[in-house]
């Protein structure tokens, strides 16, 4: 039981930055812009984090927490570059956010290089620590899943899921967003700005993807390297298309690879799990998510508009 | 009116001009990035010289001055990718992105290997055997994004993405069950099975070129002939402009569909076998992407999706891929390349937003003349 608990809570560690990336690609693609920069995105994130963390520990204890907003900030900032290229001059979304993916291996290791003359930043001295809290931990199945051992970055990704949801189903910017990216034609012939839709949409995928970059460099690393991110990115995307373009779905479908990535750590512990070998595992999410695709199609699930400039002249 | 004006409003040249701009603009801009955080720009451009010319002009007319292995390297690196780039620029064609010639390339450089290995023939059967393979498995994992675009309608984007990662996983764990494999890479590939040539080392001063050259040449052939000069090619092409036009003409739009991925496929299954069999002499279990997938992305775009246009592109990625460890040695962070590469990526993708300033320039311009 003991095995199962920690591996429940191993998975929502795992499945933190996987959930906020999501997050993030789920308000882009939603207003309409196809978002496959996220892994990119992380990268911009979880370096800026890194970088600031290393920086700023000697001098403040809320090094980690001022990380995350810094890491936000510069995902922000580049997820910019994708909404302009794919907004404003109506780049093909799927190129643009390609080469957003290929700057920032460039960017980040190349400013690495810079500021501490390695292809990788330095260590940390703590990141984010992990805690128990004493009341809570003694409450059955939930304690030791939930508050035993976990980081506060966790709740984060549970609350904002919340937050998304309300923010996207229950308020007129959410109904805008998702029109935007649905029928532009009519949000525009209401009066609201497609554009300016597709900007917030675009650029709070920045927010989040960086966010989701800083808490996995800070959590789950001791460094920022070429490899910190390593895929969760189109994980996160993968997430996305399996949570059919739902915060919920998403929330299932984060816990759920995440949960398969706790599984190939643990699977020596289980007789029948150890006959398959480590890279099933690893391959699991992008496979269920194709066999997902499949069955997904013909059902018309996502943004109808996504990936398609919005040209006014075809009201 | 200047010549260079000329050139810049003349719409007619914009296939050529819009490239070049892009290609300007991103050196530009690594420059000044270099600039602002302190890195002579000097030392970058002269790897990339040094590394495509094979001439050092820090020591002109010594006997120091040209190093053969310098080029033969540099042509190494830009054979995948001009590989990678045809199968990008096929499926461009006809109207399909291949974001997947990434896991293409790794199970096209798969199957290499175990038939390199696990055969003992001749090398006259021997090595087309290893060749097609590597082009089969490449055009298998085509198949199935074209397949499941074809009758299932999915987005070819998103399941390429995820077959790359399958790829890396499975070529991983199945090369590790190689007789004889360590944790990083296979035994040695059977002489018979490979692409290096003793010859091609002994006049580039030992670099690792190889027959590959060969296999390229033919491609970027095969490609021209099939996209302009077939009567399969003007099919697929014109899938690709307008699928329900295509159809009412009686083309065949599904199967079309899937051929071209197939195609593609193979075209970076090739491109496996130029690392597997070619550049090494061995499999190697990777870690992550070595991104010649993504680079195929770029060098489709730079080139215009034409046989020599990819060409050309393939070279000048293949010189800033290749260039790295001298920009290190200079004194200059390697991953400048990486950024000039991504940007010129980027603003090919903007090819719109140039033109458009293009042409209000030029009617700024005729105004002005009035």
């Amino acid at each position: 039981m003991n095995t199962l608990f920690s591996m429940l809570s191993l998975t929502l560690i795992f499945s933190t930055p996987i959930i906020i990336t999501a997050l993030g690609g789920l308000f882009s693609e939603r207003s309409g812009v196809v978002n496959i920069a996220l892994e990119g995105l992380m990268m911009i994130g979880a370096f800026s984090a890194a970088t600031a963390t290393v920086l700023l520990e000697p001098v403040t204890g809320a090094a980690p927490w001022l990380g995350l907003l810094i890491g936000m900030f510069f995902g922000a900032l580049v997820a910019l570059i994708h909404a302009y290229v794919s907004i404003n001059l109506r780049a093909n979304q799927v190129i643009s956010g390609t080469a957003i993916n290929l700057l920032a291996i460039g960017l980040t290791i190349y400013f690495a290089q810079i500021i501490f003359n390695q292809q990788r930043t330095d260590s940390f001295i703590r990141g984010f620590v992990k805690t128990t809290y004493p009341g809570l931990a003694k409450i059955p199945v939930i304690g030791p899943i939930f508050f035993s051992n976990m980081y506060a970055t966790a709740y984060i990704a549970l609350a904002l899921v919340v937050v998304v949801w309300f923010v996207v189903y229950k308020t007129t910017f959410g109904l805008r967003l998702r029109a935007s990216g649905e029928h532009p034609q009519a949000v525009d012939s209401m009066g609201v700005s497609v554009k300016k839709m597709r900007y917030y949409g675009v650029v709070l995928s920045g927010v989040l993807a960086g966010l989701g970059g800083s808490i996995m460099v800070l959590t789950q690393d001791t460094q920022y390297t070429m490899a910190t991110i390593h895929g969760t990115g189109f994980i996160a995307l993968a997430s996305l298309i399996f949570g059919k373009w739902n915060p919920w779905g998403v929330l299932g479908a984060g816990l759920f690879f995440g949960f398969s990535q706790v599984f190939g750590i643990y699977s020596g512990d289980f007789a029948i799990l150890s006959k398959f070998p480590d890279e099933f595992f690893y391959a699991l999410p992008y496979v269920l998510t194709i066999i997902a695709l499949v069955v997904f199609s013909g059902k018309s699930v996502g943004p109808k508009a996504v990936g398609e400039p919005y040209d006014v002249s075809k009201r | 009116m200047s010549k260079i004006k000329k050139l810049l409003l003349d719409e007619t040249k914009y296939k050529i001009t819009v490239p070049i701009i892009a290609i300007l603009l991103s050196f530009l801009i690594g420059t000044i990035v270099m600039l602002l955080t302190g890195i002579n720009p000097l030392g970058a451009f002269k790897a990339l010289a040094r590394t495509m010319t094979g001439i050092n002009f820090d020591k002109l007319f010594t006997d120091k001055m040209f190093n053969a292995r310098y080029v033969g390297e540099f042509l190494t690196t830009a054979l995948p990718i001009t590989l990678t780039g045809l199968s990008v620029a096929f499926a461009f064609r006809t109207g399909l992105f291949n974001i997947g010639a990434e896991g293409q390339l790794l199970v096209g450089a798969m199957a290499a290997t175990v038939t390199s290995i696990m055969l003992d023939l001749p090398a006259i059967i021997h090595l087309p055997i290893v060749i097609l393979s590597a082009a089969l498995a490449g055009a298998l994992w085509g198949f199935v994004p074209g397949i499941l675009k074809a009758k299932y309608n999915v987005h070819e984007v998103v399941v390429t993405i995820m077959m790359n990662y399958t790829a890396l996983h499975m070529t991983n764990y199945l090369l590790k069950k190689l007789p004889g494999s360590s944790l990083i890479k296979t035994v040695k590939s059977n002489p018979s099975g490979t692409l290096q040539s003793d010859f091609i080392a002994s006049i580039t001063n030992n670099s690792r070129l190889h027959w590959g050259i060969i296999v390229v040449g033919l491609s970027i052939l095969v490609f021209w002939y099939i996209i302009e000069k077939t009567s399969f090619g003007f099919e697929l092409r014109s899938v690709g402009f307008n699928p329900d036009a295509s159809k009412y003409a009686g083309m065949k739009v599904t199967r079309n569909v899937m051929f071209s991925m197939m195609i593609a496929g193979a075209f970076a299954g090739l491109a496996g076998a130029m690392l597997s069999i070619g550049t090494f002499d061995y499999g190697r279990i990777l870690v992550g992407f070595e991104n010649y997938g993504f680079d195929g992305i770029a060098v489709a775009l730079l080139g215009g999706n034409v046989a020599i246009g990819v060409l050309l592109s393939g070279l000048l990625f293949g010189g800033l891929k290749s260039a790295q460890p001298l920009m290190q040695a200079n004194g200059v962070p390697l991953e400048i390349a990486k950024i000039i590469s991504s940007l010129i990526v980027l603003f090919v993708a903007m090819k719109y937003g140039f033109e458009m300033w293009l042409r209000t320039y030029a009617k700024k311009q005729e105004e002005e003349g009035k």
